[in-house]
């Protein structure tokens, strides 16, 4: 579904991203797992279109998308999360969502004030469709609470239900577990699941938490130093002796591994 | 009837007019605030702005004069205003696509885009001068007073008189109007909430269904509105010279920055702030406290903290005291 060819980002002499090449199969939840400084969240940015690649090709459906916006490409449904969750911060958690659909017929000043029966009665389902998401996240106490008082792992959630207002075709979710608790994390889990066999998302998911990515994604791809390095279920990326050597050898002995 | 007399006097020299002004400010301030809040920079053209809109509506009100056209007591600049507001939405659209885009598209970093803006202040300033001159002009037809100061004494008996003029009162319902209706369109309409979210965080709002060219644009027209809105007020009140609009520049972004950048709540705050400081230390109190202290007490020189010649510096200041001591503004806007 999605194919990355060759993907070079430099930022001066330091190569964040070093040829980077793998694809992303339909219907799938791909772990993305790697030391610190792999270049993973950098990867999702070039994906994204929020930073232009130094060089490669990344396509979608055969069709090529390096280099576009962001908004551009939440057009074609890849959507994506940030590592630290962004929210419309003076808006309620309702709102937020609401902001989500494109093309509202509220959205030209002609329409905003010549009509407003008919932008009433779409926003109505809109705010009914987020209530209905919201249910679905299990925090629809929270529809009326300023996005910016949630914490940190509602707001992840929040970011999750942003993807859910729209008929996303392929989410990228960077780190959607870091900062939040166990039980929220399982919510999230859960979430993520339930959207990949009922609405076929496909995902792509950054996290450290091996047990996350264990229970989640299939395959897990492992980057190290701005490359693919190893490929497969998790537990033959464990076992692969570059993987080690990725984690060990940067000095972090990384507990997760083990 | 001392305290009455000093109090009246107060309202005329003091609350009146600084009102007026203060809401002029707060108009100009909230173009201002926009700009910084959605498009990320200041703003400088924005007197340029003002001084170009005001000058469209003083054309179309000409036009409409030479047609015998007029609101009886109202200006005919109300009138003319519509036009006014068009000529200049065409033109700072005209501009962000010629100029701004180019440099939004860069990415640049915002204090290029200040600088840009300064560019482009000086081209409206030319344009404007070069179309109607650099000459001081009164466009103010209609009732001069909705009460004049004879009037108010002949009714209440008392010493001091209570002038009000139109162009203040019709300030200050303008801009009820003006903000009551932009209040509504930012908080309540999705193409406002869209322009909130924006500014709430450009990141997000380009991942959802949100055209960013479409809020940058309705962002130059509503700016455009109240510049000109602005603009005209003022220059109803005062009068219009290219140069004088220049000046107003510094009390506008102090009023913005003293309320927080970003915040709409703030810039009105803020423009009222500006415009009684401005006032009140430039007036000479003299002939109030003469009316509110006991004789003994009663000053002999004028009790005029600085001269109206220095009137900028009360702006300047505050907006040095703000910037040390609260560089978000009152109502925490974008820090700057």
């Amino acid at each position: 579904m999605i194919v990355i060819n060759d993907v070079h980002k430099h930022f001066g002499g330091f190569h964040a991203v070093d040829g980077a090449t793998l694809s992303i199969e339909k219907g799938s939840i791909t772990g993305l797992i790697g030391p610190n400084g792999a270049g993973k969240s950098t990867l999702f940015n070039v994906i994204a279109g929020v930073l232009p690649p130094t060089s490669g090709r990344v396509s979608m459906d055969g069709q090529d998308i390096t280099g576009l916006p962001p908004h551009a490409l939440f057009h074609k449904g890849l959507l994506r999360t940030f590592q630290i969750a962004h929210e419309f911060s003076s808006m309620t958690v309702r709102e937020n969502l609401m902001m989500v659909p494109p093309r509202q017929s509220g959205e030209t000043l002609w329409n905003t004030w010549f009509r407003r029966k008919a932008i009433r009665a779409e926003e109505a389902e809109l705010a009914d469709k987020a209530d209905d998401v919201l249910e679905f996240l299990t925090i629809d106490h929270l529809a009326d609470e300023r996005a910016g008082n949630l914490s940190g792992g509602q707001k992840k959630l929040l970011e999750l239900g942003r993807t859910m207002m729209v008929e996303a075709k392929i989410v990228f979710l960077d780190e959607v577990g870091a900062g939040v608790n166990r039980t929220l994390l399982n919510t999230i889990g859960d979430a993520i699941q339930r959207l990949n066999r009922e609405r076929g998302y496909t995902f792509v998911v950054i996290e450290h938490d091996m047990e996350f990515i264990g229970r989640l994604c299939d395959p897990v791809i492992c980057m190290a130093e701005g490359k693919v390095l190893a490929q497969g279920t998790l537990d033959e990326i464990k076992s692969n002796e570059d993987v080690i050597e990725a984690y060990l050898g940067t000095g972090l002995k990384n507990k997760e591994m083990a | 009837m001392d305290f009455i007399n000093g109090l009246i006097t107060f309202l005329n020299f003091v609350a009146v007019p600084a009102t007026a002004y203060g809401a002029q400010l707060a108009l100009g301030a909230l173009g201002v605030t926009l700009v910084y809040g959605i498009l990320r920079f200041s703003n400088f053209a924005h007197g340029d702005t003002m001084a170009f809109g005001t000058m469209a509506t003083i054309l179309a009100t000409w036009g409409l004069q030479s047609l015998g056209v007029s609101l009886g007591p109202l200006p005919t600049a109300l009138l003319a205003l519509p036009a006014g507001i068009l000529a200049t939405v065409l033109l700072v659209l005209a501009t962000d696509r010629i100029v701004y885009r180019f440099y939004r598209r860069q990415r640049v970093v915002p204090v290029i885009l200040v600088i840009v803006s300064m560019g482009v202040m000086f081209v409206y300033n030319g344009l404007t001068r070069f179309i109607i001159g650099p000459d001081d002009r009164s466009f103010d037809d209609g009732t001069r007073f909705l009460m004049s100061a004879g009037d108010f004494r002949r009714w209440t008996g008392l010493e001091e008189g209570l002038a009000i003029r139109s162009s203040q009162a019709i300030t200050l319902v303008t801009a009820i109007v003006v903000v009551a209706v932009l209040f509504w369109f930012l908080n309540r309409t999705r193409t406002g909430k869209s322009m909130r979210a924006f500014s709430d965080n450009e990141d997000l709002a380009l991942l959802s269904g949100i055209s960013p060219e479409r809020v940058v644009a309705i962002t130059w027209i509503i700016v455009a509105a109240l510049a000109t809105v602005a603009g005209v007020l003022y220059g109803l009140d005062k009068s219009f010279m290219p140069f004088t609009y220049f000046q107003l520049l510094l009390p506008i972004f102090a009023a913005a920055i003293v309320g927080g950048l970003g915040s709409p709540l703030g810039a009105i705050a803020g423009g009222f702030i500006i415009a009684y400081s401005e006032v009140m230390i430039t007036y000479a109190w003299k002939k109030v406290l003469g009316y509110w202290l006991p004789e003994s007490l009663a000053p002999s020189n004028l009790v005029q903290l600085l001269s109206t010649d220095y009137k900028f510096a009360v702006s300047f200041a505050i907006l040095v005291i703000v910037l040390l001591f609260r560089p978000t503004g009152l109502f925490r806007g974008k820090s700057v």
